[in-house]
């Protein structure tokens, strides 16, 4: 397998073109764009048998792939921030037609005022739509997961469109090395699409009418079986993608120095690198045994995999780039949900908006003021921490 | 339940581990040592090809075998304007993804900003500047600068684009040089990916030149 040197942007476009994708449609959108690019130039050169509609908004970008999706064909769109505000309603469109999908969404703020660097405000505000959201940390994952993405949407237990989430500029714009698998491997791998059904002129099939209350009802609870299957789904492609290209991540929550924790950092995205090193500075100069639970996963939650990792915790401190005004960061309440009936200390950090940089450097304070607070008072809880720009302090 | 405090604290920072900087020996390769992360930032003008010049350099580490990343400073550039781009490089999988605040190597393709930038900027004691100069421009204080006349070296190989000498490829082989974090002959073979034929070659050449005639100023 050839190590290239690719942006994370790169990595997806690489992904799409080895899932063999048959239509794309998107309008650009920074720091989107260059997937897009990467991926018709591709096609122009004939590297990709795919058609490439261009439309006139991300809202007909989603509804253009979503429409050859149903009729069957292998389909893939990217946007990023006001852009996937936009294709919003289609969201649930797809989602609610249980028609398999995949969609890059490079993270970016929300405007105004006009920001065009990472935070999860996007992707977070999705959260509710029936899409899978997978958050890769590195350019090698992103690729990994894209491919990983068909398979799990493909899944009859699932059968759910999946978004995959890579930070703005520093995943989308950032070159490191990736390993592209060979086509050879991709196709054994990667089986042919399967979808609950077809679109085409020689059926008949009615979709968007209006149901019945009961029958909407029962789909809306068959979506809520479906995550709970595309959670094992997802372990279960995670481990057999480690067998045959040789990397796994973990599944639904990648541990880093889990085994002997009492403190946990819970993270998404790339900034879950910057506190794994963190984690390690404090474990060798403070003598506090930290421990990082990657979520990989934020939709499906991985409930029942950070109950067993955090159910011994002394504390947990979560780190959100992103913010439910009026309530706390996402990452934050469903953590705290799936800790119910534990009494574990928490503190959730708000940092990062708007691209505001947070080194291990920055981390490290307040990891250690929690630290030292819950060994003070015994038991801490501060859902809404917000860790000010360096300017600001 | 006490209210949502806008709290952050200083007061619990814990120093980061040194950076391990071994005593430059006799000569100039090797200067840092080959297991820690260096990390670099380049300064140019927009046209110049500083963004290239960091993304050479990490497809140049990664054809080595090493981990690498590159990005530029994610804002809006244009021509002529100062601009900076970053990269890393380690033997071991880079996690981090701060922006770098502290370099251990600068990288100058203009002398003149200088004059315009702090390019020493949170430059790590005992870090190196790379700068594309015939000699130290006077305003440069750092402990350790390396000069090669990059401009003239591609003069007289004819790389000239719109008007501009092409710098960007002949500073990677004094960095090579200036530094050791990639070796002349990876920086050669990125150069000759990123354009395959008679391009190619010329900018590898410049860097071939680049090497040879670095030296401390």
């Amino acid at each position: 397998m050839p190590v290239l040197t690719l942006t994370g942007n790169y990595a997806v476009a690489h992904a799409v073109k080895l899932a063999r994708v048959k239509v794309i449609a998107a309008y650009p959108i920074t720091p989107q764009t260059t997937i897009v690019e990467k991926l018709s130039e591709m096609v122009e050169k004939g590297e990709l048998d795919a058609k490439m509609i261009r439309v006139e908004s991300e809202h007909s970008a989603l509804a253009a792939v979503y429409g050859a999706a149903s009729a069957g064909a292998r389909a893939f769109t990217a946007t990023s921030s006001h852009g996937l505000l936009y294709m919003h309603e289609v969201l649930w469109w797809a989602a609610g037609s249980r028609i398999p999908l995949v969609m890059a969404v490079v993270t970016r703020a929300i405007g105004p005022p006009w920001n065009i660097h990472v935070d999860h405000q996007d992707v977070m505000d999705q959260r509710d739509t029936g899409w899978i959201i997978a958050v890769a940390q590195e350019n090698q994952e992103v690729l990994d997961l894209t491919l990983q993405a068909f398979r799990i949407s493909e899944d009859p237990r699932v059968y759910l469109p999946v978004i995959v989430a890579l930070d703005g500029f520093i995943l989308s714009h950032t070159t490191a090395p990736v390993e592209v698998p060979e086509q050879r491997e991709v196709d054994e791998w990667l089986p042919p699409r399967r979808q609950p059904y077809v679109i085409a002129p020689e059926t008949s099939i009615v979709m968007g009418n209006i149901a019945p209350d009961e029958e909407y009802y029962m789909m809306r609870l068959s979506m809520q079986k479906a995550m709970g299957e595309a959670k094992r789904v997802a372990e279960e492609v995670d481990a057999e993608y480690g067998k045959v290209f040789g990397r796994s991540y973990g599944g639904l929550v990648e541990c880093h120095r889990c085994e002997d924790a009492d403190y946990y950092i819970v993270i998404t995205g790339s900034w879950a690198g910057d506190a794994k090193e963190a984690a390690d500075r404090v474990r060798e100069q403070a003598g506090v045994r930290v421990g990082v639970a990657r979520v990989r996963y934020i939709r499906p939650w991985p409930h029942e995999r950070l109950r067993e990792i955090l159910g011994n915790a002394k504390g947990v401190i979560v780190f959100d780039r992103a913010v439910s005004f009026g309530a706390k960061g996402q990452l934050f309440t469903d953590t705290a949900a799936s800790l119910y009936d534990y009494k574990v200390s928490m503190r959730g950090v708000i940092a990062g908006l708007g691209g505001v940089d947070v080194p291990a450097e920055d981390m490290i304070p307040v990891i250690m003021d929690f630290v030292e607070k819950v060994e003070e008072q015994g038991f801490v809880y501060e859902p809404s921490y917000w860790l000010l720009p360096p300017k600001y302090r | 339940m006490k209210g949502d405090p806008p709290v952050s604290s200083g007061a619990h920072r814990v120093r980061p581990p040194r950076f391990v900087v071994l005593n430059p020996p006799g000569r100039m390769a090797y200067w840092v040592q080959a297991t820690v992360l260096t990390e670099l930032r380049f300064h140019g003008r927009g046209g110049q090809g500083a963004v290239t010049a960091a993304n050479l350099l990490a497809a140049a580490a990664v054809l080595e075998g090493k981990y690498a990343q590159a990005f530029p400073h994610f804002g809006a550039e244009r021509r002529g304007a100062p601009v900076v781009a970053f990269a890393r490089v380690s033997d071991r999988p880079i996690e981090r993804h701060s922006q770098i605040r502290n370099p251990d190597v600068v990288v100058v393709l203009d002398p003149a900003l200088v004059e315009l930038v702090d390019v020493t900027a949170g430059l790590k004691p005992g870090g190196v500047v790379v700068i594309n100069a015939p000699r130290r421009p006077s305003g440069l204080r750092a402990d350790r600068v390396v000069c090669v006349d990059a401009t003239r070296i591609a003069r007289e190989l004819g790389l000239v684009v719109a008007g501009w000498p092409v710098v960007n490829t002949g500073i990677l082989g004094a960095l090579a040089r200036a530094t050791g974090i990639v070796s002349l002959d990876f920086v050669v073979k990125a150069i000759q990916a990123q354009w395959p034929g008679k391009t190619g070659e010329l900018n590898a050449e410049a860097a071939r030149r680049a090497y040879e005639e670095a030296g401390e100023c």
